[in-house]
């Protein structure tokens, strides 16, 4: 492998990395406030950019020429305020009546829900993949000759960035996010202290979907062709990158996402390319095996 | 006690008589399993349409065997594995159809010949190119060409045609067809003096939509084509993923990437790329206009190479019932082996020994929703 196929393939599986490290942001910061699994991720980020898909056509005439970017945020700002209102929905029909349940229950609720849009998806949508609009035009920005880094991938890179910064303000430095870090430490305790539960809850799940809202855009940009089921393996594979990094901590989502893009990349640039998924999920596994609880996880000593 | 049997009886044979009379105008039910939907959707919704409009032209014609209509039953198999058998057992066993007609994708007739085998009914595949598919058994047929051929054709045409000796290869290691395509591109090009410079491989079916990495190694060993047997949905993304890491040169498929959805999906970046298909709309053969036309009328959309497969397996298998002079499955299976030179819309058709149908391909050249035709390659 010469240096210049070698740069290039880091900057495939990072920019490959940065979808999964965005749609992981979401399930990381659900796991930390609620201790749990919130299945339907992956198909909010659908529904992110089937919303693109409808929007693009609708709003992108009014903005032409010099006014194009305006037009882009515009389909990005709302769609992610629309996966948020459905993130929230979500939560006060399906998971919110369950909350005293045992965890088991509303991890079942969720996988639930998640067939739900999937396959309601194909009845609203229809099952065959539709062509995702150029939002904006794909082209690459050589600057070498040898290397080369493309416009889409230059604005996931940038959004992911973006939103990793404005989450970790949000969580740290804002009365919400203090509300969030006190429910997910002790909720009786933070009850008790007159935080108001459901308003938390229900911040974090518009948050992490409209996360996956930017994703489901970001993500129909590079690869054009959407479809109902198109959450259920980028979904899957944000997991792990969550469950990588520290399920709960948002860099180590991140990191999680750049890690699994870049041992994706390498093995599919290799001759055991077909062996792509499974080599890069027996890393993951090994690394686990060291780190059980994540790269960035801290070992919590279960108290009896 | 005794006058309640007797009422039984003659109840019984009242029944027996007027279904045995039934039968005689009752419709000949036709099973058909199609990707209705799913991520070959267009490949089933166009070759269910040419079954369609076959079906139509028979019935409005007074129908077969002395006036009975064709009934056809479709089944969506959703482009998922798994899903094919189920809806063969249903039609074999609920619907009790006659024979059954099905599917594009060879690893899904693959999964659905074995039940029509063990049932002993005629299994038709419209476009279904990887050889394994008919060699399921005596009941399964197709009426298009194999991938041997395709593959050659290809091959023929890089070395030919495109004059290139060096080629890179990406397949699709879930589909048959890919795999099997593949195998005899290779087989033909390196025999005649060709090379090739690097294979990749990658997962389709949807879950693969990053092909940046095989696409990078690929660009790395300098190859003058690139040949990608998949299916349009992952050959628009290849194409376009390499444009954007700055591979220049032409792409090449098979018949796998016939469907509207191809220059959708891949823009720009797939214009001047060349495949193998069954027949060109743009074919001056009056058989070939009159089929586009009708098309057009009925479904306001140009034909892919899938629908008039679709057309020509339907009216192979009319042609066999009226053969065989009933609904009897071995009669039209022996009328079916018989098939020769039938003028079809996409060629003479002539069934060999294998159940395969000899017929020459074309080769197209994408050209945004309309494909140019460029050669016609006899076999």
């Amino acid at each position: 492998m010469s240096s210049a196929e070698f740069v290039q393939q880091i900057i495939n599986g990072v920019s490959l990395g940065a979808f999964y490290a965005l749609i992981a942001l979401g399930y990381t910061m659900v796991y930390g406030v609620l201790r749990f699994i919130n299945f339907a991720h992956g198909d909010v980020f659908m529904l992110g950019a089937f919303s693109g898909y409808y929007l693009t056509p609708r709003i992108m005439p009014h903005f032409q020429g010099a006014w194009t970017p305006v037009g882009v945020s515009a389909v990005l700002v709302l769609t992610m305020l629309i996966c948020a209102a459905i993130g929230i929905l979500i939560e006060r029909l399906a998971y919110r009546p369950l909350r005293k349940m045992p965890k088991l229950t509303v991890l079942i609720t969720a996988i639930g829900v998640s067939l739900f849009l999937e396959y309601g998806g194909q009845f609203v949508f229809g099952a065959d993949p539709k062509a995702f609009p150029e939002l904006i035009v794909d082209h690459a920005l050589e600057h070498t000759g040898v290397l080369t880094i493309t416009t889409t991938q230059v604005a996931a890179f940038i959004v992911t960035i973006f939103l990793l910064v404005a989450l970790t303000f949000i969580v740290k430095r804002t009365r919400l996010g203090m509300a969030m870090r006190a429910v997910s430490n002790n909720p009786t305790a933070a009850a008790l202290m007159g935080v108001n539960i459901d308003t938390v809850v229900s911040f974090t799940f518009g948050l992490g979907s409209a996360l996956a809202g930017a994703a489901g855009i970001l993500y129909a940009l590079s690869y054009p062709s959407i479809d109902p089921l198109m959450g259920l393996l980028p979904g899957v594979k944000a997991f792990v990158a969550a469950v990588l990094g520290g399920i709960g901590n948002i860099p180590g989502a991140a990191v999680g996402g750049v890690i699994l893009g870049v041992v994706e990349t390498f093995v599919g640039g290799s001759k055991f390319s077909t062996y792509r998924d499974a080599i890069a999920f027996a890393l993951l596994i090994g690394i686990l095996l060291f780190r059980p609880a994540g790269i960035f996880g801290k070992m919590q000593a279960e108290k009896v | 006690m005794k006058s309640f049997s007797r009422s039984k009886l003659v109840l019984l044979a009242a029944l027996s008589f007027v279904m045995a009379a039934s039968t005689r105008g009752q419709d000949i039910v036709v099973g058909e399993f199609a990707s209705l939907t799913g991520s070959e959707a267009t490949f089933g919704i166009n070759s269910s349409n040419g079954v369609e409009l076959a079906k139509e032209e028979i019935n409005s014609g007074g129908g077969l065997l002395g006036g009975r209509k064709i009934k056809l039953v479709v089944e969506d198999d959703q482009s998922k594995p798994g899903q094919p058998s189920s809806a063969v057992k249903k039609l074999v066993a609920s619907d009790k159809a006659i024979a059954i007609l099905g599917e594009i994708a060879s690893s899904r007739s693959l999964e659905a010949a074995p039940i029509c085998q063990e049932a002993k009914i005629p299994m038709i595949s419209p476009g279904s190119t990887n050889p394994r598919v008919t060699d399921v058994g005596d009941y399964i047929f197709r009426v298009c060409f194999i991938d041997p051929f395709q593959g050659t054709v290809m091959a023929k045409f890089a070395l030919d045609t495109l004059k290139v000796k060096k080629v890179a290869i990406l397949t699709d290691v879930k589909n048959d067809y890919s795999v099997g395509l593949t195998k005899y591109f290779k087989d033909y090009f390196t025999a005649h003096g060709g090379a090739i410079v690097s294979e990749r491989s990658f997962s389709g079916g949807g879950t693969d939509k990053d092909f940046r990495a095989q696409l990078t190694s690929i660009k790395a060993a300098q190859p003058e084509a690139i040949f990608v047997p998949g299916y349009y949905t992952e050959a628009g993304l290849i194409a376009k993923q390499a444009r954007s890491l700055g591979i220049k040169v032409p792409l090449m498929g098979g018949d796998g990437w016939d469907s509207p959805k191809l220059s959708e999906i891949g823009g720009s970046a797939i214009e001047g790329c060349y495949f193998s298909t069954h027949f060109s709309p743009q074919d001056k053969n009056p058989k070939v206009q009159d089929f586009v036309k009708k098309y057009q009328e009925k479904f306001k959309a140009m034909p892919d190479g899938m629908a008039p497969l679709g057309y020509d397996a339907m009216m192979i298998l009319a042609s066999a019932i009226k053969t065989a002079g009933g609904t009897d499955a071995a009669k039209i299976r022996d009328a079916l082996a018989a098939t020769k030179d039938y003028d079809g819309v996409t060629g003479k058709i002539t069934i060999d020994e294998k159940r395969n149908a000899t017929k020459s391909a074309v080769v197209l050249q994408v050209h945004g929703k309309q494909n140019d035709y460029v050669t016609t390659v006899a076999p």
